[in-house]
């Protein structure tokens, strides 16, 4: 983890995991949400932009990760959308708000099936906070 | 973390991690495996994964583990646990997202001979009629009521659509139906999800194979089945699409609060279950039922459009183009059954998460013609590579819940897969070799590459050794189609 935020995939025999990090608690959302457009291979069309208002709560911040990811899948699965724009605050009981920007999907290479909970805890780092998450693909 | 020193040898390919392992074990695991696969499957979290699947309250017997086991998420894949009715917990986790994954064969009295001419041909017919990959739209538009028919009644419903016949029905595992199911428990997404998708293979590792049946183990059972050496076969690996998916996710995320308040301590929040008996446990068991039979009536719908182009290739060509279903089984699920378990004879929920249902002669579910040899077991192979005919034995009823292996089972990562592996080249290599492939993704091509997997062989000489199947026939690859 050599910068402030950012997201790899690591090794899992047959799913994916993804470790994302940023700053505080928003931004690792997003990180966790560029990581898992780039592991699907999504690419966006260019030209007419979509505006998308996503409001959430979350009993605390994994169950809040899994269900913003979960909703951005339900976006791309069920309406074609992608996006590379995100505003998002979250408050004190988890409350979430994001705005996102984006366009219909051009190229998905791969389809995530879910986001799992499985060994899922965000943890305080030097740095701010990391998460692992693995996907069911 | 599991090391070697910690199992227990019960045979050459048996072996047990004891309660005593770790404190909060409910059962113990019961491992089906060679030595040298259990020193490979120490590599990654298989075996932690299974002794923490141990934990789930109501257990009975053993937590099972597969030679075909790899790492995955809550369970290992590869895992047979077994809960007491009417306390004991389901676990979505433990039946996993792709609800009923499954497999078909089909069988045919096409010789090679006649075929090989035309394998190319069929394999692009298949392509044609069989819509495969990412985002891919089914075969056939659902409306609202004719989704919720399917989540009733599953194959019966393809029935009535005119693309199944008596004979599949009879030779689907449940007949093609689950009881129990209500749709009613299925969220709106999970229905506008299903609803475009259904007859459709997806991505990812499934696939429609033509095979040839190299090599007959058991001519009584083959015979049963219909598979004679020198033909062609079909496979199908598919499951419940984004349906499945959405159910489960959907049920995951109820069940954090419900496990929460039946006091269940959970290792790891992807093993989130809840009582049977509970509201809870109920609307998830009828909904996942819902998944089951969409994904009965999806490989049916498969099955139909793949005898199309059957059809369509050898029509004329050859004298008798027809497929007859061998069997359709469920790799990923949870069915109520009854087991004799030290001794008492009691019904439980058995989740199956990667594993096959292998029921031994003389078990009531199996089709007439099955009851004197077994069920059949369908176990497909990595691409490329070859994939087995099994049965059920007595022994897999008393020692694994009735259940064995289902496949090849990872042993590289996608990621490490596609650097070790360029898809064209793969698809080079197969195609010199014989195989014809259609695919609507490289990557994903490198992704299933045969390096990637186990050597599906030595998987089931391992339930063979364990006796918890028997090999009826191999089957080689002729053409792979792949989304």
């Amino acid at each position: 983890m050599s910068t402030a935020f950012g997201f790899r995939e690591n090794q899992h025999t047959a799913d994916w995991e993804l470790e994302a990090w940023a700053a505080d608690f928003p931004s690792l959302l997003e990180q966790s949400a560029r990581g898992m457009y780039t592991l699907s291979g999504m690419r966006l069309q260019v030209g007419s932009r979509q505006r998308r208002t996503i409001k959430l709560h979350g009993d605390d911040a994994e169950s809040l990760l899994v269900g913003f990811l979960t909703e951005l899948l339900w976006l791309e699965q069920g309406e074609g959308l992608a996006f590379d724009s995100f505003s998002i605050t979250v408050d004190q009981q988890y409350n979430l708000q994001a705005e996102l920007g984006g366009s219909a999907i051009s190229n998905l290479d791969k389809e995530i099936k879910a986001v799992t909970y499985h060994n899922l805890a965000v943890q305080t780092t030097e740095q701010g906070l990391r998460v692992i998450i693995v996907f069911d693909v | 973390m599991v090391n070697f020193q910690d199992l227990k040898r019960i045979s050459d390919y048996e072996w047990e991690i004891p309660k005593s392992f770790r404190e909060d074990m409910r059962v113990p695991v019961r491992l089906f495996a060679t030595r040298a696969m259990l020193e490979d499957v120490m590599k990654d979290k298989s075996l932690e994964q299974a002794v923490n699947a141990t934990t789930l309250p109501g257990l009975v017997g053993h937590v099972i583990v597969m030679p075909d086991m790899h790492q995955g998420y809550g369970f290992p894949i590869g895992a047979v646990a077994a809960t007491r009715l009417p306390d004991g917990v389901i676990s979505p986790g433990g039946i996993g997202y792709d609800i009923n994954c499954g497999v078909r064969l089909l069988g045919s009295q096409i010789s090679l001979d006649l075929a090989r001419p035309h394998l190319d041909a069929l394999a692009t017919s298949l392509n044609h009629f069989c819509p495969s990959g990412v985002g891919q739209k089914g075969a056939v538009r659902t409306s609202e009521a004719e989704l919720i028919a399917v989540c009733r009644q599953g194959s019966r419903w393809a029935l009535k659509q005119g693309f199944a016949s008596e004979a599949d029905l009879r030779r689907t595992e449940e007949e093609g139906c689950v009881e129990g199911a209500n749709p009613d428990k299925v969220s709106v997404r999970a229905r506008e999800r299903g609803r475009p998708q259904l007859g459709s293979l997806g991505a990812g590792n499934h696939f429609i194979e033509v095979d040839l049946v190299e090599q007959v183990f058991d001519t009584t059972a083959a015979s049963v089945m219909g598979l004679e050496q020198g033909n062609l076969a079909v496979q199908i690996h598919c499951g419940s699409r984004g349906f499945g998916h959405q159910i489960c996710t959907d049920y995951v995320e109820e069940f954090q609060g419900a496990a929460r308040r039946f006091g269940i301590h959970l290792v790891d929040r992807e093993l989130v279950c809840a009582p049977l008996d509970s509201r809870e446990g109920q609307d998830y068991l009828a909904a996942m039922r819902c998944a089951a039979n969409y994904a009965f009536a999806n490989r049916q719908i498969l099955a139909h459009n793949a005898r199309k182009a059957f059809e369509q290739v050898l029509a004329g060509k050859v004298k008798d183009w027809h497929l007859h279903q061998v069997y359709d089984i469920c790799h990923n699920m949870g069915k109520i059954e009854m087991h004799i378990i030290d001794g008492e004879r009691m019904k439980v929920l058995v989740h199956r998460k990667g594993a096959t249902r292998a029921f031994g002669p003389g078990s009531p579910e199996l089709p007439e013609e099955y009851q004197s040899i077994g069920q059949p077991v369908l176990v497909p192979g990595s691409m490329g590579t070859a994939s087995w005919v099994l049965i059920g034995t007595e022994t897999s009823m008393t020692q694994s819940f009735g259940s064995t292996c289902h496949g090849a089972g990872r042993l590289m990562s996608r990621h490490e897969a596609k650097r070790a592996v360029r898809g064209e080249k793969l698809r080079q290599d197969l195609e010199s070799g014989g195989i014809h492939i259609r695919t609507g993704s490289l990557a994903g091509l490198a992704e299933e590459a045969p390096q990637a997997y186990k050597d599906v062989d030595q998987v089931v000489q391992a339930v063979v050794g364990g006796g918890i199947a028997r090999k009826v026939a191999r089957l080689v690859p002729l053409a792979v189609i792949k989304g």
